[in-house]
């Protein structure tokens, strides 16, 4: 088994770097779920305004 | 439907690591370093795929000015990025023990980094201009004008006299369990690159309206 370290660095890189990339899209994902919470509460207070408005 | 992909890719990866660990001979001169190649060459092949839909994305926005183009070659840009640079790690990990060097500047491997810069300019290109239409066609043009790279790297090996490897696949030099992992494995990455092509095309629709609603309520 000579030089199988250098095989088995490959490997594990060839993973660290592609599980590295699909951490990205979900801290990508986690920010669009934040920012939508965000606009729900935006909505849900001129909602509020509105009605207070109105009566 | 992507989970199904999701499932039949996971699937696909397992029998991969499989052969490449258990089933596969090793080779007689190189050893267990020769294993690289069965994630080498399908992560370069993944990287040309995901440079030739940058080309074909890039060349339909700039006909069609359609937004959805532009998202799909801005993805495949981002994931051709990921495997480019898997190629250039993975490369150098097998030319140590292989070659005795990390790096030459021998043509394929020039080639190869070139092929990097340009599309990681492709991105900062975009990255970089004041207004978000204006970005996107000086990216897409870049997209076209850069794929003249990926033929060069593709046949670099047989226009040059090159110290990487000559096409074995093509020249029938490789035993069939070995053909047969490497099918396997090409396929393998293949179906990850659709999968995470489709995840990443998603999620930039949902940013772009959600950015389009938020400004909408905030103006």
């Amino acid at each position: 088994m000579e030089n199988s370290g250098y095989f088995f660095a490959a490997f594990a890189i060839v993973w660290a770097v592609l599980f590295a990339y699909v951490v990205l899209l979900v801290r990508r994902q986690v920010r669009l779920k934040q920012e939508i919470e965000a606009l729900k509460g935006m909505l849900k207070e001129k909602s509020l305004l509105d009605q207070r408005y109105n009566s | 439907m992507s989970r199904i992909l999701l499932g039949i890719s996971f699937g696909l990866m397992m029998a991969a690591l499989y052969l490449v660990f258990i089933y596969v001979p090793t080779e007689e001169t190189m050893g267990v370093v020769q294993r690289i190649f069965y994630f080498h060459v399908p992560v370069a092949w993944v990287s040309f795929l995901a440079f030739f839909v940058v080309f074909i994305g890039s060349i339909l926005f700039l006909w069609k000015r359609d937004e959805k183009w532009d998202m799909l070659a801005r993805s495949s840009a981002e994931i051709g990025i990921v495997f480019t640079s898997l190629v250039l790690i993975t490369g150098p990990i097998w030319a140590k023990p292989a070659w005795g060097v990390w790096w030459t500047w021998d043509a394929r491997l020039t080639t190869t980094l070139i092929m990097w810069v340009i599309y990681v300019s492709y991105l900062m290109v975009r990255s970089f201009a004041v207004e978000e239409s204006r970005g996107a066609r000086f990216a897409a043009v870049v997209g076209i004008v850069g794929f003249v790279d990926i033929p060069i790297t593709a046949i670099a090996i047989t226009l040059w006299r090159t110290q990487h490897p000559r096409p074995v696949i093509f020249e029938g030099g490789l035993a069939p369990s070995m053909l047969l992992t490497l099918i396997i494995c090409v396929a393998a990455f293949t179906l990850l690159y659709v999968y995470l092509l489709l995840q990443a095309i998603s999620l930039k629709q949902a940013e772009a309206d959600l950015g389009k609603i938020s400004q909408a309520l905030r103006g």
